[in-house]
């Protein structure tokens, strides 16, 4: 064969190996089939642990619980008995932050709160029309709802 | 026919060995052995969404943003809740403002003032990856940076994902995004740092009313499998074949 055609396919051949060698060790040995299907378990398999160590931030009810016994106790008598601490008063997680760091959990006071269950929508048959309702401009426009009414047990009056 | 016995011998001994010899290809496995061989089969994880419960609070969209390091006003998000309204002159508007993150707090949608009195039906139909069986996003990714663990969760492995998008386009529940911080795509997970440690989900743990709840499909006393196995339950998009595992109570036709 002319040298003209040879010279290009030895440095195709070549950068073909090339890759093969950097495939080698770009990639990591843990990467393959790890399943039943080539199309759908293909893949890194510590990505799977990596996703598992991902911080959790809303650490629950009874977490909170371990300090703020009296307000759980309140908040568990009421009808918002369903509602997690954390909704209101921020996700106390990843460990470390509260209560260590005053900064990290921010109480939510605002009406727009309260409004997300609270605001008439007047839907017929839906479980939105169950709860208790105001329309935003009849009801104390402007006041913070909790000035009022204590958020822990609805049926108090603030004193 | 004739065989002599030398031929004779031969054939015995060889078909013999023949016969033999693929059942050492299977081992013997200790009990402890075999409990991790099928230890992978134990958890199918499902979700339940009773949208029937669902007030449109958006509580869970809040709570996934957070969990899951979201960028809070940028607009992408893991799960959303849409609202749709049905009126009785037949038409049928939806709209998901920040993807309900912020709850549903007025009666306008897309900036239309509707009736009460004009509305036939509504409803509120929250949405999150279904973690489908035949995961179309998974097929399509090119480098292996998307997959399904044993456990049926679609995860997206962050270091490996190039950013291409194709999953995005593949996907027919527009549940995958862009994540505008890590650069690659990015979708919910069931929470799987939480699941996996025997927690709920953020969503899940968040809904004040229920309308959320995760499920074990192996575990057959899991009451959320038995709500799924034995009442009437719903998914969305079936025609694709992807076998979601979002499975829906009262899901209206008018869902898309």
């Amino acid at each position: 064969m002319k040298r003209h055609v040879l010279h290009p396919l030895w440095v195709a051949i070549g950068l073909v190996g090339l890759i093969f060698l950097a495939r080698l060790f770009v990639v990591p040995d843990d990467f393959g089939v790890h399943g039943d299907s080539f199309t759908y378990n293909y893949h890194r398999l510590s990505n799977v642990q990596e996703w598992q160590e991902f911080p959790v931030k809303y650490q629950g009810r009874d977490s909170c619980a371990e300090c703020h016994k009296d307000n759980v106790r309140t908040q568990r008598r009421g009808p918002h008995k369903r509602i997690q601490c954390e909704n209101c008063h921020g996700p106390s997680g990843p460990p470390g932050n509260h209560p260590d760091n005053e900064e990290y959990l921010p109480l939510n006071k605002e009406r727009d709160l309260c409004m997300r269950c609270h605001a008439s929508l007047e839907y017929p048959d839906a479980a939105r029309s169950e709860l208790p309702a105001i329309h935003d401009r009849r009801h104390k426009r402007r006041r913070e709802c909790v000035e009022c009414h204590n958020p822990h047990d609805p049926r108090e009056d603030v004193e | 026919m004739s065989c002599s016995r030398r031929d004779f011998l031969k054939d015995a001994v060889s078909g013999a060995a023949a016969t033999v010899l693929p059942l050492s290809a299977f081992t013997f496995l200790t009990t402890d052995e075999a409990k991790a061989a099928i230890a992978e089969a134990t958890v199918r994880w499902a979700f339940l969404v009773d949208t029937t419960k669902c007030v449109g609070c958006g509580l869970c969209v809040k709570a996934c943003k957070n969990e899951n390091e979201i960028p809070y006003d940028a607009p992408v998000t893991r799960t959303w809740v849409e609202r749709y309204v049905v009126t009785k002159d037949g038409r049928t508007l939806a709209d998901s403002p920040n993807g309900g993150r912020d709850g549903f707090t007025t009666g306008t949608i897309r900036g239309e003032e509707i009736d009460p009195e004009n509305v036939a039906k509504a409803f509120f139909v929250p949405k999150l990856c279904n973690q489908c069986d035949n995961p179309a996003c998974v097929q399509v990714c090119p480098v292996g940076a998307t997959y399904q663990t044993h456990d049926g969760v679609v995860l997206i492995d962050r270091e490996w994902c190039i950013g291409c998008g194709y999953c995005i386009m593949a996907c027919p529940y527009g549940v995958r995004f862009f994540h505008p911080e890590h650069k690659v795509a990015d979708k919910c997970n069931f929470c799987y740092h939480r699941i996996t440690k025997g927690m709920q989900p953020a969503c899940v743990d968040s809904c004040a009313f229920g309308a959320r709840r995760i499920a074990n499909l192996r575990d057959p006393d899991d009451p959320v499998t038995q709500i799924i196995t034995t009442e009437r339950v719903a998914v969305l998009k079936d025609e694709y074949g992807t076998k979601p595992h979002v499975f829906y109570i009262g899901l209206d036709a008018s869902v898309r």
